[in-house]
C-alpha cells in the first residue's frame, strides 16, 4: 500500500499535481483544505490519492479550520499538508502563527494568483511573498521555498516536509499559478532514493520530559498525543513545560529562540542557483516562474556579449543575505529583480545591497508573466 | 530546436487533452523537453479554448509562445483568432468540415483533414482530437508515431484504446487533398 504513495516513473503533470505527489512521497498522510483556484488541483489530487495510501483527506469548512486541522494532525503524529491561494492564505495567517508558536511541523502550499482580494482567480501573481514573512502577527522567521517547474514542485514539497520536521514549524511552498498549472515532465525516483528527515521524538520518559526544552540546535524534541505524555500546547507564551506564563522574562527568550532556530541555522537552509555569476556585471535575482523568463533573458544577453548573471532564489525565506552582500561588495553594477508584484523580494535585495549598488525592480502586478522584452529593457538601463 | 505550437478549438473537443498528449509524447516517450500551458478560465467550456505546447531538444525556459510555428485548428473561432499569428513558413492544420479556409499572409503550408467526420465514421465524434493528432504527427514529424501512440493510450479511458488507436491511424494515413499556399509564400 505504501509503495503506491511514491509513483516512481516519468510523468507529464502540473506543478499542482506534482506538489501533491511530493507531499505523498514525503509521507504526508493528512490533508485538510478548502479548494480555491489555482490550488484546487492540489486538493483534488490529495482527495483522490490519500485514501489509496491509507491517509485521510478532509475538505474543511474554510481555510482557518484547514490550517488548524493540519496542526492537530501533526500533533497526532502524522505529516500533514494544506494548499490554498491568496484569499485563503490571508485567512490562514492567524493559525499559521499558532503553528509557529506551538512549533508544529506541516507544509502549506500557496499557489499564488493576482490580488488584492479575490483579484485574478485564474491568473498568475507572486504577490504573497512578503505576506508569508509578515502576514501573521508577532515576531517570527519563516522558511519559504519557491519552485520554478513541476519537477521542483515535487522535489521542494519533499524538502519542505524535511525542513518542517527538522526545525519544527509550518513551511511554505510558495508556488505561482503558472508553475501550478503548467505541464512538464516530472521524474519520481524510487522510494528508497528519496531522502526523508523524520520527526525527532523525545527519548525521555513521561515526567522527565519538558516539551519546549530545546536541544542544542534550539529545536525541542517532540512527542505525539496519545503516547502517555502530559503536554499542554498553547498559542499563549509558555515556559518549557508548555504552560502559559504572562511575563516578559518568559516571552523574550521564547520568541527569540523561535526566531534564532531559523536565523542561526539559515546558512544550512539557504538554497539558490547560480548562473554566470563569476564575471557578471549585472545580476538578475528571481524566483518561481519568473526565474525561467529571467534565465531566458540571461541566455539571450550572454549570446549578445552582455555580462549578465542570474541568482535564482530557491529559499526566498530565509533570504540569502550573504550571497547578495558578496555580490554587492564585489562591485556589480546593479541588481535586476523581475517579480510578479510591484516590488517585494526586491525590497530585500535593496536592503542588503545598500545604496552603493542600484536595485531595479521590474514590476508586474499580475495576470501574466513578464515578457522577455520587459526584462531586456531593464538590463539596458544598467548596461547603457 | 525549439518548436512552438498551439491547438485550438472549443470546449469539449479535447483540445487541452490533445496538447497534453503531444507534450507527454515528446517529453516522456521521445526523450525531448516539452511544456504545455492552457488557457484557463471560463472559456474552457463551450467556447474558444487552446493549449500551447513547446517542444525542444534543450530545457525550456520561457514556456509560452513567442513565435508560433504550428497551429492545429478544430474550430472556426480558433482559426480566425490564431491563424494570423502563425510564423512565416509555419504549418497550419485544420478540420476541413469545421473551418472555412481563408488565406493568411506568410503561412506556407495549409493542410486539412476531416477529423470530425472520420471520428463520426469510427463511431465516436469525441475521438476527433485523436484523429487530428494522427494527422499532426504525419504532417509535422515533431513527435514520433510510436511516442504519440503510447501517450494516447496512457491518457484515454480504459477500454477505448482500440478506438483511439484507429482514430490516430485514420488521421496519420490521411493524404490531404490539396496544399494551399499562402499569399506571402513567394511561389
Amino acid at each position: 500500500m505504501s509503495d503506491h504513495a511514491v509513483l516512481t516513473g516519468e510523468h507529464f503533470m502540473t506543478g499542482d499535481e506534482a506538489a501533491a505527489e511530493g507531499g505523498l512521497a514525503a509521507g504526508c498522510r493528512f490533508f485538510g483544505g478548502y479548494p480555491i483556484t489555482p490550488a484546487t488541483e492540489v486538493t483534488e489530487r490529495m482527495a483522490e490519492r490519500l485514501p489509496e495510501v491509507g491517509g485521510v483527506f478532509i475538505q474543511m469548512e474554510d481555510e482557518m479550520a484547514s490550517m488548524n486541522a493540519i496542526l492537530g494532525a501533526s500533533w497526532a503524529g502524522v505529516k500533514s499538508m494544506s494548499s490554498t491561494s491568496g484569499p485563503g492564505f490571508s485567512l490562514m495567517m492567524e493559525n499559521f502563527g499558532l503553528g509557529i508558536m506551538t512549533e508544529t511541523p506541516c507544509v502549506l502550499v500557496n499557489v499564488q494568483r493576482g490580488g488584492p482580494s479575490t483579484g485574478l482567480p485564474t491568473l498568475v501573481g507572486q504577490q504573497d511573498m512578503q505576506q508569508c514573512k509578515w502576514g501573521s502577527h508577532g515576531d517570527f522567521e519563516v522558511i519559504a521555498l519557491s519552485p520554478s517547474s513541476p519537477q521542483e514542485a515535487f522535489d521542494f514539497a519533499i524538502h519542505a516536509f524535511n525542513l518542517s520536521e527538522q526545525y519544527r514549524l509550518p513551511v511554505f511552498l510558495m508556488m505561482d499559478e503558472s508553475v501550478g498549472h503548467m505541464f512538464e515532465k516530472v521524474v519520481i525516483p524510487p522510494a528508497d532514493q528519496i531522502k526523508l528527515v523524520e520527526r525527532r521524538y523525545t527519548t525521555k520518559k513521561p515526567g522527565d520530559y519538558l516539551p519546549f526544552l530545546p536541544d542544542e540546535d534550539l529545536v525541542p524534541p517532540m512527542i505525539k498525543f496519545g503516547d502517555g505524555y502530559r503536554v499542554h500546547v498553547t498559542g499563549l507564551t509558555h515556559d518549557e513545560k508548555g504552560y502559559p506564563v504572562m511575563e516578559q522574562s518568559c516571552h523574550h527568550p521564547l520568541v527569540t529562540r523561535l526566531v534564532d532556530k531559523i536565523k542561526k541555522n539559515a546558512h544550512k537552509i539557504y538554497m539558490y542557483d547560480e548562473h554566470y555569476l563569476d564575471d557578471a556585471e549585472v545580476v538578475m535575482v528571481s524566483y518561481g516562474i519568473t526565474a525561467r523568463i529571467a534565465q531566458q533573458v540571461v541566455e539571450e544577453c550572454r549570446a549578445d556579449g552582455k555580462k549578465v548573471g542570474h541568482l535564482r532564489l530557491i529559499t526566498c525565506w530565509p533570504f540569502p543575505e550573504a550571497k547578495i552582500r558578496e555580490l554587492a561588495d564585489r562591485g556589480v553594477k546593479g541588481f535586476i529583480v523581475p517579480e510578479i508584484n510591484l516590488g517585494q523580494m526586491s525590497l530585500e535585495v535593496e536592503r542588503v545591497a545598500g545604496r552603493g549598488v542600484p536595485t531595479i525592480c521590474v514590476p508586474n502586478a499580475g495576470g501574466a508573466v513578464h515578457k522577455p522584452e520587459e526584462i531586456h529593457a531593464a538590463v539596458r538601463e544598467v548596461i547603457k | 530546436m525549439r518548436t512552438e505550437l498551439r491547438v485550438t478549438g472549443f470546449g469539449g473537443q479535447g483540445i487541452i487533452l490533445a496538447g497534453y498528449i503531444i507534450g507527454k509524447a515528446a517529453a516522456v516517450y521521445d526523450g525531448k523537453h516539452a511544456t504545455m500551458v492552457q488557457a484557463y478560465g471560463p472559456e474552457a467550456r463551450g467556447s474558444a479554448c487552446s493549449s500551447q505546447v513547446i517542444i525542444d531538444d534543450k530545457p525550456i525556459q520561457y514556456p509560452y509562445l513567442r513565435k508560433m510555428q504550428v497551429l492545429c485548428a478544430l474550430s472556426q473561432e480558433g482559426y480566425d483568432k490564431f491563424a494570423p499569428f502563425v510564423e512565416k513558413d509555419g504549418i497550419l492544420l485544420y478540420d476541413e468540415d469545421l473551418v472555412e479556409f481563408s488565406a493568411v499572409p506568410d503561412v506556407r503550408i495549409f493542410r486539412s483533414v476531416p477529423a470530425t467526420r472520420y471520428a463520426e465514421e469510427l463511431g465516436r465524434v469525441m475521438v476527433a482530437n485523436i484523429t487530428m493528432l494522427g494527422f499532426f504527427t504525419a504532417q509535422t514529424g515533431l513527435v514520433s508515431p510510436e511516442a504519440m501512440k503510447k501517450a494516447i493510450l496512457s491518457a484515454v479511458p480504459k477500454g477505448t484504446g482500440e478506438l483511439n488507436t484507429n482514430a490516430f491511424e485514420r488521421g496519420f494515413q490521411h493524404q490531404p487533398a490539396e496544399v494551399k499556399l499562402g499569399a506571402g509564400a513567394g511561389v
